[in-house]
């Protein structure tokens, strides 16, 4: 490693506040940029799924119209998925994919700015919805019509905003592409690369795939709501279930753009604490290409129940059912990994093991869901809300969080609160269970999701529930101040390796990393490799 | 009367225990052989599951307290194991096939209604459900009036924003069952040990028809005819409520269906028919009271 000569180009380029966070075609930038809007809109989602664990704290109507409580679940799953999950993916792609695959920075820095400027149009778009006449869409984030149709005119901005975040989610992946298929440091072949990196290129490929499908989707329903065409009008001859299959066609592989980033982050933490190389790297790799394929085959499970035929619930049974074979490779070699190492549990690792276990748990009851029988019982109720909110909260909430606490000293160049980022850790990871793990039993006894009042029944779970959500809900606000406090006033000092086996090209430069990653391309070690053993 | 109060006592005892309660956790049984057999394919998926988990969690907390390294734990440098990767890649497989053979078997049990006794046809409305009887016992039914099934009065009272009235203190008289939004202006009925077929569709927008003690839910779409099937084997009360949303009061268009014994079901559907045939009748003769009677043929 030349570092000296690389020392020269270390400096940090001397750019204005406004130019630097308005015009920056930075990777670094924009990953900063990327991951600070996704944080606000952590906030935003969160504070309606407050209200919605209000409303729902006891039955009876206490707080709001039913009108605007759907106004707030649908608003709530867009916000989540498109304005939380998904950019904070494509933030830690910016940060880390030049960073760890030796590049100097994103193939397509402009194209990245465009990418995430795009963003916050599309939310503001989206969320003006609700100070407009009728309000905002309240058809839940699916948007099935004809229910959505009646909405009032906000829903064309509603598709806008989607048609705005599919654009910039495709430049984003656009850009990941070009950038790991072309700016990888002489050496660097494919299957030497970090986890991260691979589950981001699969990802970006079932972006491109599937964003289109939901334009189109949109684009049908604002044809159907303005300009007279009938595509979902039963009464003209049209189909509502077409719309679910379109839809779930976009949706499930979506399931997994949000998880799959999730799968490479955890394979970058846990090789590092259990001071032992990946388990099974080219089955890890194999494993998401696989899980990738599959979810294009399998979207009708969402719709068990809309009246399909015989033929179609066994095929997606089966097909649903295989995910779970190279899901579970993924998980065993977690666990393989983990076994005979040298185990640590620093703060990124607690979040990895929780997510190890919640999406595990999400996993389950996933399976139990893709058996047709139950799923009669199951479909459209609390288990379902249960379901993915272990995926996507304790899964893919909880891999990025943990990605923020693996690579946030070398980001900021400084180490964050030992006590209170565990305090973060311990908290969050009980009180997600309060808040989620009694919404199976809801579930199972028949409370439907989307309502905003229950049966006296519900009541108990539900307040355990809503107490969970609040103490969860609260518990991030130690995050705000970990990672405030880490960036402008710790006085602690990240080494270059900030975590003492932690591998891979990232962790060879200094820390705070500097403006440009790799300007010469580094020299490639391969046993200085995140996943060590790359022989087999 | 006294024999009604009596049946009613069974109805509520039975209705009772069926229908959700405080502190649920699991799934009910239901009482109908399909909702049997679901159930316990329900828990044999369960039970897999847990058992997933113990070796899967179990295997990570050993690994958590064995290789520590502040246990002085040495990292080995291994990252394959062939046979093991082979295990796990084909074990999860044949659990998978033994899950989703009996499930394959019911959803075919599930889909077939043919030798339907009855057949009532089921219309989602933003927010109200309406039961016509279409046939029974192989012959049409054409003097039952529609049942026009929306929230009962009380809960409806109850549910408004600010209203002062207690969900707690809805309460169904008879049975004592807490029902608050789970209650209905005028519920289904339907007799007990007989195959019906529910035609299920929507009037206006996407709505879900679901009672979970019958194992059945489908989508009333608007423009489709779905359909389904329960034969209910104990007299009783059975609720369910709307499953996909409709719109501001989805959560106020609940499913109650009074399941009778066949032979009361009998006597209910004449008194029905006989009502129905007399209220025309005086209906006929209020509105065209001067003009002759059409001729027929």
């Amino acid at each position: 490693m030349s570092s000296t000569a690389q020392a020269v180009h270390y400096e940090e380029h001397h750019q204005g506040w406004f130019e630097r966070w308005f015009m920056s075609t930075n990777h670094k930038d924009i990953g900063t940029l990327y991951l600070s809007f996704s944080f606000l809109m952590l906030f935003v989602g969160g504070s309606f799924a407050m209200l919605i664990r209000a409303e729902l704290f006891e039955p009876g109507m206490q707080l709001m119209q039913p009108y605007f409580f759907n106004e707030l679940t649908s608003m709530h799953g867009l916000v989540m998925i498109f304005g939380v999950i998904m950019p904070s993916f494509v933030g830690l792609a910016n940060w880390m994919i030049p960073m760890q695959i030796g590049a100097p920075d994103m193939a397509l820095p402009r194209l990245n700015n465009l990418s995430f400027w795009i963003l916050p149009f599309a939310f503001v778009l989206l969320l003006s919805t609700f100070f407009m006449p009728g309000g905002a869409p309240a058809a839940g984030w699916t948007m099935y019509p004809p229910l959505v149709l009646q909405g009032g005119e906000s829903i064309a901005f509603m598709i806008f905003a989607i048609h705005l975040m599919g654009i910039s989610s495709i430049l984003g992946s656009i850009n990941i592409i070009a950038t790991i298929l072309n700016l990888r440091a002489p050496g660097l072949d494919l299957l030497k690369m970090p986890m991260f990196c691979w589950s981001w290129l699969i990802t970006s490929f079932l972006v491109i795939a599937v964003m289109p499908v939901l334009a189109g989707a949109v684009t049908m329903m604002l044809f159907d709501r303005f300009f007279g065409t009938n595509f979902f009008n039963a009464a003209a001859g049209g189909d509502p279930v077409m719309y679910q299959h379109v839809f779930w066609f976009f949706g499930h592989p979506e399931v997994y753009i949000m998880i799959l980033p999730a799968f490479g982050i955890i394979s970058e933490i846990v090789p590092t604490f259990s001071r032992k190389p990946l388990f099974g790297y080219k089955a890890m790799v194999y494993a998401i290409a696989c899980i990738a394929f599959l979810s294009f085959i399998v979207w009708s499970h969402h719709m068990f129940t809309v009246g399909l035929p015989l033929g179609a619930e066994v095929f997606f049974m089966f097909s649903t059912m295989l995910i779970a074979v190279p899901t579970g490779v993924k998980i065993f070699n977690w666990v393989a990994t983990m076994w005979r190492g040298s185990l640590s549990f620093e703060v990124p690792m607690l979040w990895a093991i929780a997510f190890i276990v919640l999406f595990s748990i999400g996993g389950f009851s996933g399976v139990m869901m893709a058996l047709v029988p139950a799923d009669f019982q199951y479909n459209q109720t609390y288990f379902i809300v249960a379901h993915f909110h272990y995926v996507l909260v304790g899964g893919a909430l909880f891999s990025i969080i943990g990605a923020v606490y693996y690579w946030l000293p070398k980001w900021s160049g400084h180490m964050y609160s030992n006590f209170w980022s565990k305090l973060h850790f311990w908290s969050s990871a009980i009180s997600v269970n309060v808040l989620f793990f009694p919404q199976h039993f809801l579930g199972l006894a028949g409370m439907p999701r989307r309502i905003p009042d229950y049966n006296v029944a519900f009541a108990d779970w539900n307040m355990v529930s809503s107490i969970g959500g609040f103490w969860f809900g609260a518990t991030q606000l130690i995050f705000v101040g970990v990672v405030i406090h880490c960036v402008f006033f710790s006085k602690a000092k990240a080494a270059s390796r900030v975590w003492e086996h932690a591998y891979g090209l990232e962790w060879t430069l200094p820390s705070p990393a500097p403006h440009h990653s790799f300007t010469v391309p580094p020299v490639i070690d391969d046993s200085q490799l995140a996943h060590g053993d790359i022989s087999h | 009367m006294g024999a009604a109060a009596a049946l009613g006592a069974t109805l509520v005892s039975v209705a009772a225990f069926a229908n959700p309660h405080p502190w649920q956790i699991n799934l009910t049984k239901g009482v109908t052989p399909v909702s049997h057999q679901i159930w316990d394919l329900h828990m044999a998926a369960f039970y897999v599951c847990v058992a997933l988990g113990v070796i899967v969690f179990g295997a990570m907390f050993i690994a958590i307290i064995r290789f520590r390294r502040s246990r002085g734990a040495v990292a080995e440098t291994w990252s394959h194991n062939t046979v093991m990767e082979v295990c796990w890649t084909i074990v999860p497989v044949l659990i998978l096939i033994g899950l989703a053979t009996p499930a394959t078997i019911l959803t075919r049990e599930m889909y077939n209604a043919t030798d339907s006794q009855m057949t009532v046809k089921v219309t989602g409305y933003q927010w109200l459900w309406r039961y016509d009887y279409i046939s029974y016992d192989g012959k049409p039914i054409t003097k039952v009036p529609t049942i026009y099934s929306r929230l009962a009065w009380n809960s409806n009272a109850a549910r408004q924003l600010g209203s002062d009235i207690s969900p707690w203190s809805i309460v169904d008289k008879q049975t004592g069952y807490h029902d608050y939004l789970l209650n209905v202006t005028h519920p289904l009925v339907i007799p007990a040990g007989v195959k019906v077929r529910f035609l299920i569709t929507g009037g206006d927008v996407i709505h879900g028809w679901g009672v979970p003690d019958f194992g059945v839910k489908k989508d009333a779409i608007p423009g489709i005819m779905n359909d389904a099937w329960a034969k209910v084997e104990q007299p009783g009360i059975y609720r369910g409520q709307c499953y996909v949303l409709c719109g501001q009061d989805h959560s106020a268009m609940p499913i109650v269906i009074k399941v009778l014994p066949k032979t009361a079901f009998n006597t209910w559907l004449a008194t029905q028919e006989n009502a129905a045939t007399l209220d025309k009748a005086a209906r006929t003769a209020e509105v065209t009271p001067s003009k002759p009677a059409p001729t027929k043929g």
